[in-house]
């Protein structure tokens, strides 16, 4: 790990870490830990059709999340449409064109990322995108939290809801669309999900609970990296991370909770 | 106390889809009343305060005077109780949306008798009772001089209820607040009410409590058979001291 590439993917892949444990936390709290895993799975058939057609898998992978969420919104807007069944339906039939669409040789790279090396130019793109899902969990935090509490209070507090909704999901989305390429479509939400997880069992504040699930998240980035480089020499990076997440999840169990 | 009109309600209309709640509802709020809103299950009380709080499309009139400022203390709360979020965490919330100065907390927090260690603790973990103060709290940050309840003991013991009962009271003296109530329990309107509102699908009746809540017109709005005839006979809303005759 000398050259700058390598250098800049790591770094944004700890700032990714950061934001995810952010957004991952009010998911976990909104309990749209399904919709993260459907959204991050819509992005599959527009990586198949970039690898397919040979342009920017983000720029697919991108498309098809960015629809997947104004599906998504619009289900939870429609209380009478059984929200879970309709999110099941995305959820596989999205693996399954993906898995059509995706040329066999790149079907592990779609599925599971792959990390490279990027360019400067793609790494403050990055920075700008995670500094911007920062502001937001940051600014928007007061308004998310009356809104978790009670959709109807936050009203009658003035909050416009349909707005906040949206916004925190494109957030969501963007922080999956970052985390996409090296992590890969199919656990490109766990890592917004697990750290959030561990964070819950160490903290009853909302501050420190943000706090947890960004170091865990954090760490479980960290470690990863580390032991793929030194010990385990993995194609993919993703799953390496998720399990050291999952161990960590793991040991906040033997913790009595807060 | 000042006086005059703060809410005026014009021909009131709510519907959800083809199902009619509330139907030409007309009534006004002085500074400084209190009303009860009482009536059976599914009469439309929750409805008509959200109604009154804009949080519900409605048909006809709701005009609040300009300087009202309302506060609001639902029902029950359906929160996950499991969230790491203490009560000071949601007052806080609420002051930093209303860009409140941070001192408003401690403000509201006294004059519910909200103690520190309830303030730090998780909602989860505090008492029906204390829950119910906190949600009076946060319905007191931002100087509200309406308050709206809905039902706000609903979930207590009558221990409890009268603790809820008297800081309502309490509160409505010392900030001069105008009270809009939903509630079961008739003593409370008695007690506290100079007007009653009372719905139900088939007779409305507005004024003070001594007036419009005799035995014919509780009997005709809670006993099912009488709604029954009352229907069938197509009655126009109406002023309780007709109800007598049809019973």
């Amino acid at each position: 790990m000398t050259d700058s590439g390598t250098i800049y993917g790591v770094i944004l892949a700890l700032l990714f870490a950061v934001a995810a444990g952010l957004v991952g936390s009010f998911a976990l709290m909104k309990r749209m830990i399904l919709a993260a895993d459907v959204i991050s799975h819509v992005a599959l058939p527009g990586l198949g059709l970039a690898f397919l057609l040979h342009f920017n898998p983000l720029l697919g992978g991108g498309i098809t999340l960015f629809l997947g969420t104004l599906l998504i919104w619009q289900l939870q807007k429609k209380a009478s449409l059984s929200t879970e069944v309709a999110i099941g339906v995305v959820f596989a039939g999205s693996v399954a064109i993906g898995a059509v669409l995706t040329p066999k040789e790149d079907f592990v790279e779609a599925f599971f990322g792959k990390f490279e090396q990027i360019s400067g130019f793609t790494f403050w793109l990055g920075v700008f995108a995670i500094a911007l899902i920062v502001y937001f969990v940051l600014r928007f935090k007061s308004a998310l939290i009356l809104n978790l509490f009670s959709p109807e209070l936050a009203a009658a507090t003035g909050i416009k809801l349909n707005r906040l909704n949206l916004l925190f999901l494109l957030v969501f989305s963007l922080t999956v669309l970052i985390g996409l390429r090296f992590m890969g479509a199919l656990l490109a939400g766990a890592l917004i999900i697990i750290p959030a997880a561990t964070g819950r069992r160490l903290a009853n504040s909302i501050s420190r609970f943000l706090l947890a699930s960004s170091l865990a998240s954090l760490l479980a980035v960290g470690i990863g990296f580390l032991l793929n480089a030194y010990v385990l020499h993995n194609l993919s990076i993703a799953p390496t991370i998720v399990i050291v997440s999952a161990l960590l999840f793991g040991l906040s169990l033997i913790r009595s909770t807060a | 106390m000042t006086t005059g009109s703060i809410l005026s309600v014009r021909g009131l209309n709510i519907q959800f889809g083809s199902r009619s709640v509330i139907q030409n509802l007309s009534f006004d709020v002085d500074t400084g009343d209190n009303v009860a809103i009482i009536g059976p299950n599914g009469a439309g009380k929750t409805v008509l305060l959200k109604a009154l709080l804009g949080l519900l499309p409605y048909e006809g009139e709701i005009r609040w005077s300009p300087g009202a400022r309302l506060g609001y203390v639902p029902q029950k709360v359906a929160a996950d109780r499991q969230m790491p979020i203490r009560v000071h965490d949601l007052l806080a919330a609420k002051a930093r949306v209303l860009k409140l100065h941070s001192r408003s907390i401690e403000t509201v927090a006294a004059a519910v008798d909200l103690t520190p260690e309830v303030l730090t603790a998780s909602i989860g973990t505090i008492s029906s009772g204390q829950f119910q103060k906190a949600l009076i709290a946060f319905a007191l940050l931002g100087e509200p001089n309406v308050l709206l309840f809905d039902e706000p003991t609903a979930s207590l013991d009558e221990l409890a209820e009268e603790k809820i009962y008297d800081l309502v009271e309490r509160l409505q003296q010392e900030k001069h607040l105008t009270v809009v109530l939903v509630s079961h329990d008739l003593s409370i309107v008695y007690r506290a009410a100079n007007k009653v509102l009372c719905l139900s699908k088939d007779m409305v009746c507005f004024g003070p409590p001594r007036e419009v809540l005799t035995p014919a017109a509780l009997e005709a709005m809670y006993s099912a058979p009488s709604k029954y005839y009352l229907h069938r006979r197509g009655l126009e809303p109406m002023q309780s001291d007709k109800v007598a005759e049809h019973d």
